[in-house]
């Protein structure tokens, strides 16, 4: 897994490329957000466009970035949800829970 | 070579997670070679990954010393899979239900829910002489077996 990061208006977006799954780091996601709550960033956007694979562990590490995000009065959303990464978050009944965006300046521009 | 439809294929290997990629290459394999279409074949492999990683990290606690062993069983309208580790096992009443409201944002817990969400029959058993294993089984639908003929034909066979 590999992550990039950039900034449009004041949300940081997380480029998140490869696979989220056991074993390959998923764990990076939330050093990540961690870091960026410690810097005062709490709009944070996920891009999910380019990665391949994600398992429960995976949907795990996006849940726990959740939760560290919104008890600290953020924000986490996702971007680009692949078909496969939908149905599994529709049948874990995780898309009640996450704000999820096609389009980037939509994202952008619904955190308040 | 044999039929694929009447095969059996094993894997026995240590308890480390870092199998999982090439125990999920392997299930595509023998997924495709069963004549599985794409959305099965990925469905499929996500349940293996999931089994194993509980065989893994629940089963046999990450010891290195103990096995996790697989069989893959290939017959004319399904596939089994048969996931086993050296563990005591977990009763069906310890599995937490991660739909539950008070579960919905815990990070874990949903590996077996995968599982029995996409395979079709799924039973769980503690083995007399020790250890315990998930079975499971995919059948065929005859879209899948459309799939196949059709690879088939253009294959010449």
């Amino acid at each position: 897994m590999r992550i990039e990061t950039r900034t449009v208006s004041d949300v940081t977006i997380l480029d998140i490329h490869g696979k989220i799954t056991i074993g390959e780091g998923s764990a990076e996601i939330r050093n990540r957000v961690r870091d960026l709550l410690q810097a005062g960033r709490k709009k944070i956007l996920l891009n999910l466009g380019d990665v391949s694979y994600v398992d429960s562990s995976g949907i795990g590490e996006l849940v726990s970035s959740f939760t560290t995000v919104t008890n600290q009065g953020g924000q986490l959303k996702l971007l680009s949800l692949t078909k496969k990464l939908r149905e599994l978050l529709a049948i874990t009944k995780l898309l009640t829970v996450f704000d999820t965006y096609d389009d980037e300046g939509k994202a952008v521009a619904s955190f308040s | 070579m044999s039929s694929p439809e009447r095969s059996e294929i094993e894997l026995t290997f240590g308890s480390d997670i870092g199998f999982l990629d090439l125990v999920q290459e392997i299930s595509d394999s023998i997924s495709r070679l069963a004549g599985f279409g794409a959305d099965d074949l990925y469905w499929i492999g996500l349940s293996v990954r999931e089994a194993v990683t509980n065989a893994i990290q629940h089963g046999n606690k990450q010891d290195p010393e103990k096995r996790v062993r697989i069989v893959f069983q290939l017959t004319t309208d399904r596939i089994c899979i048969i996931v086993r580790d050296q563990g005591r096992g977990i009763r069906d009443s310890e599995i937490p239900d991660p739909l539950d409201p008070e579960n919905l944002l815990k990070p874990r817990g949903r590996g077996i829910f995968f599982v029995r969400s996409f395979m079709d029959n799924v039973r769980f058993h503690v083995r007399p002489e020790g250890g315990h294993e998930v079975i499971m089984e995919k059948l065929r639908s005859s879209k899948n077996e459309g799939e196949e003929n059709e690879n088939r034909n253009s294959n010449g066979e």
